[in-house]
């Protein structure tokens, strides 16, 4: 079973190995990393910058998705997050203190974790499909955002909020130290206690988990909830990278780039076993990506082309069918695996 | 030999009969009014068309003028094109992103092609074309290589966005006389009611799929796959082929749609359709149709584009309300349709 | 044992079939004919080979090796499509329609009448209707396939065959969820088919089913073909020692070692009192007590509520009357967590969807239980995983004996081991059983029979039900007889209690 979460990541750890030697070679110093300030500056760190955000919401995103789920409604809540703190911060008497700042993140924070409740309320108690659910608060959401900054992208000028999404610590960019904290944080909770199991029991099959006494609802309903937490911390690390609520644009199509990082992991749409370093993996693979097209020159806006790319190239290697003509090329069989399943 | 006996023997007594479950009130109401449990959601969808239709005309005067219903159509008719294509997908259990994508490339890729001297008569099958060719890849993704539906369209959804980009950062005006006389036709139906070229095309549309969807073998087994995807495969249905084509009808559908889309804004920009496809998802399933496949009618999606359209129409009217208030409105409308959904579907079992 | 023959030309004629699966040799060499107008048997015991016999025949599976023969021509199909058009239909288990559809749509599906290239509807209804008086239903094509029972989604699925005049009609264990009355039904369409001149391949675990219906059978065992067979001059003993192939010592065992007359020692009060709990729609009030110790058997049909009653009991289900009290304390069992908490362990008769975690390792699946009770946080640390995990892969004799293979790669037999190890894992005081022995080998059975005696005997209540008189007699001291959704009888268990008066108390409804 091990080996076959190790072959699991060997295509998107290659595919991620293989985006860092074409920038090298392509622009030598690109792994270099300099000390400037006391801060560290370079492309990796760049990358490990920019990925902070996606690795938030794919985080939640992983966890939704290993019990079965999916959540369309992040990128909502990162833009209603966003829209909340710098409104928050725009309307109090002193945008520049800390006690302001702290408590538009409380904030924030606090309306996400509602609405990730929301959605989990929807999917655990009323019973509609992860999908549809989520959609809901989707369409809505950026409403929501837009309403909450009545159709203005509000400036704010906040250096402790700043810090958030700019500023750095120990060397490292403090949005990087927030979500790699988060990952550890996740890692723990899943893997030390039992969460990670029951999570993907009731993934694997929620009736028996059911009547083994999980409490499938709960767990269902804690994923939910992370996941619009997650989502609501990216948003403030959006929103203080910027110091600026777009509630249209803030966090577009965040929640299809964290859905790809995961499936790039290797965590199946179908629920079950999930990776929380595939999904680490798979948000590098987007982000330097990304990086990429802007340095070898290409239009950001062309971006798309090239993770469609690599999800198809990533999904098209995963797939039974491909392994299955790498594995036994030999084998002659009318049958096709799907119709094995009896 | 007693340890292996059999159940008991079957000539014995009587099976008991099982009780029947109590009908419940909603469906003894149905059954009086001879509406088939299928089309409950349906009947839903026309309550709430009929309601918002007898609100706005009671708050706004000409609201229910031939002039603001004949222009919903006109200004939906990409939508109902795109929504068409999405009710054979989600029919059989799938999922279609890509079509706000495909769309944009359509249009794009008309008006680029336009611009550089290309004839219409070519353009206007070749962008189509183009919508089928990217339906047929995602679904050869799906079936051959098992990738999720959700995946592939995704993957379809990006390819077909930075294609755009590659053939046209910046908006291309469309000229061309042919085209923008096709655009530009339209006839008077009763005098009253205006119907542009692109609104002709989509009912064709509607009436193609209807026809297809209920009277060809085709429709049946997209009907049969949503049922029990295995289940189709065992009574010797073809499958394969059906789950491929249903991703070609959209991505054709998403062609067309592109295609009208150009006619309507006279142009090609790549930034169309952004989030167009969820608009097309919602307009499905406020048409009733089950996300999990199996139940639903195109002419349901069509009333779900119209509800759309609507709610948009009534903002519109009311003037003082923003335009963010759309979004939270059919998010609420979402709500309420999949909860009432959830509410039939518990009944029934 | 004779091995009848016909003048007449085999319909089908399956020579020398070998498939192989990755490590496995699912068929070696077998062989099967079915003539027109015969009701043949499939037998064997799980693993047999039977299920892959019959989709080597749909076309389902491709074949490694022999040759198929319908109607004397040679076949290699590649799809149930090119076997149906063959005159090859078939009816599974799980009944392969689809419910979103009427009940004419589903018969006639992929073969409508058309008028100018569309589907003609009117025609549709019409042959549907035809098709379904031919086999003597009385069902409304117009309404919707799901509306029905699964007994009467059968005879559709069948009507369905014969619309393509199918020549040959496998029925996969059409009569596993139906009630007497419907295996009535379903054979009174099976005769009147073979009297057609169809050859019907019948595939059931039910002995005596097998000798009222077929005319002749096919006994495979581990993949092999045993022996072909006329069921009229075979005696069922033998049948089933073929099927086995080995002696029924272990079973005989078993009989001695329970003791079922032995009185229990009751207490003043039961460990579970149930009184009047129901549910409507599912089964009526009822009183049962159980006492630790003793093992209380449900007999019934199937679709008595000796199910319900379990789930009842085990929170799986919520009561809407009655009360539970346990040890004589008021313990209301909302939902399978409070009944788990109590000291109640319930093993569901749907081991695969309602038991087997299949992703998850023999390990994960043995502390579930364990661990859903102590909640996320707390997770069992790893040594005392280990200790419980090693103790029950021994005790239960779970084959293979590796803790990190994944459940879904077991047998039957030890997947419900392993479900039961989840169970006791939990310390129980009540054990609930629900057709714990169905569809596993005889060997996994008679260990898992044996297991339940032990438990009872050092002193944990069980309630055990299953599909078998027999076993149910066996093993229990006590026997709630349930009809018709509603609990008739209770007798306590002794030498002079036989399967014919439990089938008695089932039929008259516990009047006599």
């Amino acid at each position: 079973m091990r080996e076959i979460t190790r072959h699991a990541l060997f295509w998107p750890v290659a595919a991620l190995i293989a985006l860092l030697v074409a920038n090298t070679v392509y622009r030598p110093d690109f792994l270099a990393v300099t000390v400037l300030d006391g801060h560290l500056f370079g492309a990796p760190i760049d990358i490990l910058r920019n990925a902070a955000p996606l690795m938030l919401v794919a985080l939640g995103m992983t966890l939704v998705i290993a019990t079965r789920g999916i959540d369309l409604s992040v990128g909502a809540v990162v833009a209603i997050s966003g829209a909340l703190s710098l409104s928050f911060i725009a309307t109090s008497p002193d945008p520049g203190s800390v006690s302001t700042v702290l408590l538009a993140i409380a904030i924030a924070l606090g309306v996400s974790l509602v609405l990730g409740v929301w959605n989990g309320f929807l999917v655990s108690v009323v019973g509609i499909q992860p999908i549809i659910a989520t959609l809901i608060l989707m369409t809505a959401g950026r409403g929501i955002a837009m309403l909450i900054t009545e159709g203005q992208i509000t400036t704010v000028t906040s250096a402790p909020f700043k810090t958030l999404g700019s500023g750095f610590w120990l060397g490292l960019p403090v949005a990087t130290l927030v979500a790699g904290g988060v990952f550890l944080l996740v890692a723990l909770l899943t893997r030390r206690t039992a969460l990670g199991m029951l999570v993907e029991s009731v993934g694997i099959n929620p009736a028996a988990s059911r009547l083994a006494g999980v409490k499938a609802r709960t767990i269902v309903w804690t994923v939910f909830a992370l996941s619009g937490l997650f989502s609501g911390l990216a948003g403030l690390i959006l929103a203080s990278n910027v110091m600026a609520a777009d509630a249209n644009n803030a966090g577009l199509f965040i929640e299809l780039d964290a859905i790809l990082a995961v499936v790039i992991g290797g965590t199946s749409l179908q629920g079950g076993k999930f990776s929380l370093s595939g999904t680490l993996v798979g948000v590098l693979i987007i982000t330097t990506l990304t990086l990429t097209v802007t340095i070898v020159g290409i239009s950001p806006l062309v971006t798309p082309l090239f993770k469609a790319l690599v999800v198809i190239a990533v999904t098209l290697l995963q797939s039974p069918r491909i392994r299955e003509t790498f594995a036994a090329r030999a084998r002659q069989r009318a049958a096709r695996p799907e119709e094995v399943a009896a | 030999m007693a340890a292996v006996a059999p159940e008991q023997s079957t000539t014995g007594s009587p099976g008991p009969s099982r009780p029947r479950p109590q009908e419940s009130r909603l469906r003894a109401i149905a059954r009086r009014l001879r509406i088939d449990r299928r089309y409950m959601p349906v009947v839903g969808t026309f309550v709430v068309l009929a309601l918002i239709l007898v609100i706005g005309g009671a708050r706004y005067e000409n609201f229910l003028s031939a002039g603001v219903l004949a222009n919903l159509f006109i200004n939906n008719s990409f939508l109902i094109v795109l929504a068409v294509g999405m009710t054979f997908v989600i029919l059989t259990g799938g999922i279609d992103l890509s079509v706000g994508a495909v769309l944009a490339l359509s249009a794009v890729s008309a008006a680029y092609l336009l611009d550089a001297g290309v004839p219409a008569a070519v353009v206007l099958p070749a962008v189509v074309l183009i919508g089928s060719v990217i339906g047929l890849l995602i679904g050869l993704m799906v079936h051959v290589f098992d990738v999720q539906p959700f995946i592939a369209t995704l993957a379809g959804m990006f390819f077909a966005r930075g294609l755009c980009f590659v053939i046209a950062p910046e908006s291309i005006p469309i000229t061309d006389e042919t085209f923008v006389a096709i655009a530009g036709w339209d006839t008077w139906v009763g005098g009253q009611w205006r119907m542009t070229s692109s609104v002709v095309v989509s009912l064709v549309v509607v009436a193609l799929a209807f026809f297809l969807l209920h009277y060809t073998q085709f429709g049946r087994t997209v009907y049969a796959i949503g049922g029990g995807e295995q289940s189709a495969r065992l009574m010797g249905l073809p499958v394969a082929r059906t789950k491929v084509l249903v991703y070609v009808v959209s991505g054709t559908c998403a062609g067309l749609g592109g295609l009208l889309f150009a006619m309507y804004s006279r142009s090609g920009y790549s930034l169309t359709g952004v989030a167009m496809e969820l608009d097309a998802i919602a307009a499905v399933v406020i048409g009733g149709t089950l996300l999990t496949g199996g139940t639903g009618f195109v002419l349901g999606s069509v009333l779900g584009v119209l509800v759309l359209g609507l709610i948009q129409t009534i903002i519109t009217f009311e003037g003082t309300l923003s335009s963010w208030w759309t979004k939270i409105v059919i998010g609420a409308l979402l709500l309420v349709f999949v909860v009432l959904q959830r509410v039939l579907t518990l009944r029934r079992t | 044992m004779t091995s009848s023959e016909t003048a007449e030309r085999p319909v089908v004629e399956m020579t020398g079939i070998s498939i192989e699966f990755p490590g496995v040799k699912a068929l070696d060499q077998v062989d099967l004919r079915l003539f027109p107008g015969e009701v043949h048997a499939l037998m064997g015991e799980n693993g047999a080979g039977k299920s892959t016999l019959i989709k080597a025949l749909t076309g389902v599976y491709g074949i490694d090796a022999g040759e198929i023969l319908v109607d004397g021509r040679s076949h290699r199909f590649s799809g149930p499509g090119e076997s149906q058009d063959a005159g090859i239909a078939t009816v599974y288990q799980e009944v392969n329609l689809c419910e979103n559809l009427t009940v004419a749509e589903n018969i006639m599906l992929g073969n409508e009448p058309r008028r100018l290239g569309a589907i003609d509807w009117r025609a549709t209804r019409r042959e549907a209707a035809r098709h379904l008086a031919t086999m003597g239903l009385d069902i409304d094509p117009a309404s919707s396939l799901g509306a029905h029972s699964i007994a009467l989604q059968q005879l559709v699925a069948i009507s369905r065959a014969m619309v393509v005049e199918a020549k040959v009609l496998i029925l996969d264990e059409p009569t596993s969820s139906l009630d007497a009355g419907e295996v009535a039904q379903l054979f009174a369409v099976m005769r009147r088919l073979r009297d057609e001149g169809v050859a019907i391949l019948f595939v059931s675990h039910f002995i005596e089913q097998v000798y009222e219906i077929s005319d002749r059978m096919t006994v495979l065992r581990n993949g092999r073909l045993v022996g072909e067979y006329a069921t009229a001059t075979t005696d069922r003993v033998e049948l089933v020692s073929t099927m086995i192939g080995r002696s029924m010592e272990v079973l005989e065992d078993l009989h001695v070692s329970t003791d079922r007359t032995v009185e229990i020692e009751r207490g003043s009060t039961p460990y579970l009192q149930a009184v009047g709990l129901g549910r409507k729609g599912s089964v009526q009030p009822f009183d049962l007590d159980v006492y630790s110790g003793e093992v209380v058997g449900l007999a019934g049909l199937l679709g008595s509520g000796r199910t319900e009653v379990a789930r009842l009991l085990a929170g799986a289900d919520r009561a809407d009357s009655g009360t539970t009290r346990i040890k004589d304390a008021p313990a209301p069992l909302r939902n399978p967590r409070a009944a788990i908490s109590r000291g109640i362990a319930f093993s569901s008769e749907d081991r695969k969807a309602e038991g087997v975690v299949g992703d998850l390792t023999v390990r994960e699946n043995i502390v579930l239980g364990l661990q859903a009770g102590r909640g996320w946080m707390r997770r069992l640390p790893g040594r005392q995983v280990d200790e419980i995990v090693d103790k029950y892969v021994a005790a239960l004799n779970i084959r293979p004996a590796d803790p990190d293979a994944l459940l879904r790669n077991l047998s039957g037999g030890n997947q419900q081991k392993v479900l039961l190890a989840r169970w006791l894992a939990t310390a129980p005081e009540l054990l609930i059983l629900d057709e714990p022995t169905r569809g596993i080998d005889v060997g996994a059975k008679a260990e898992i029979q044996k297991l339940v005696a032990e438990l009872a005997g050092e002193g944990m209540a069980v309630v055990f039900i299953s599909a078998e008189l027999e076993e149910v007699l066996r093993l229990s001291h006590r026997i709630a007889v349930m009809r018709d959704r509603a609990k008739v009888a209770e007798i306590v268990n002794g030498e002079d209690v036989g399967v014919d008066e439990v089938v008695g108390l089932i039929a008259s409804g516990g009047d006599h």
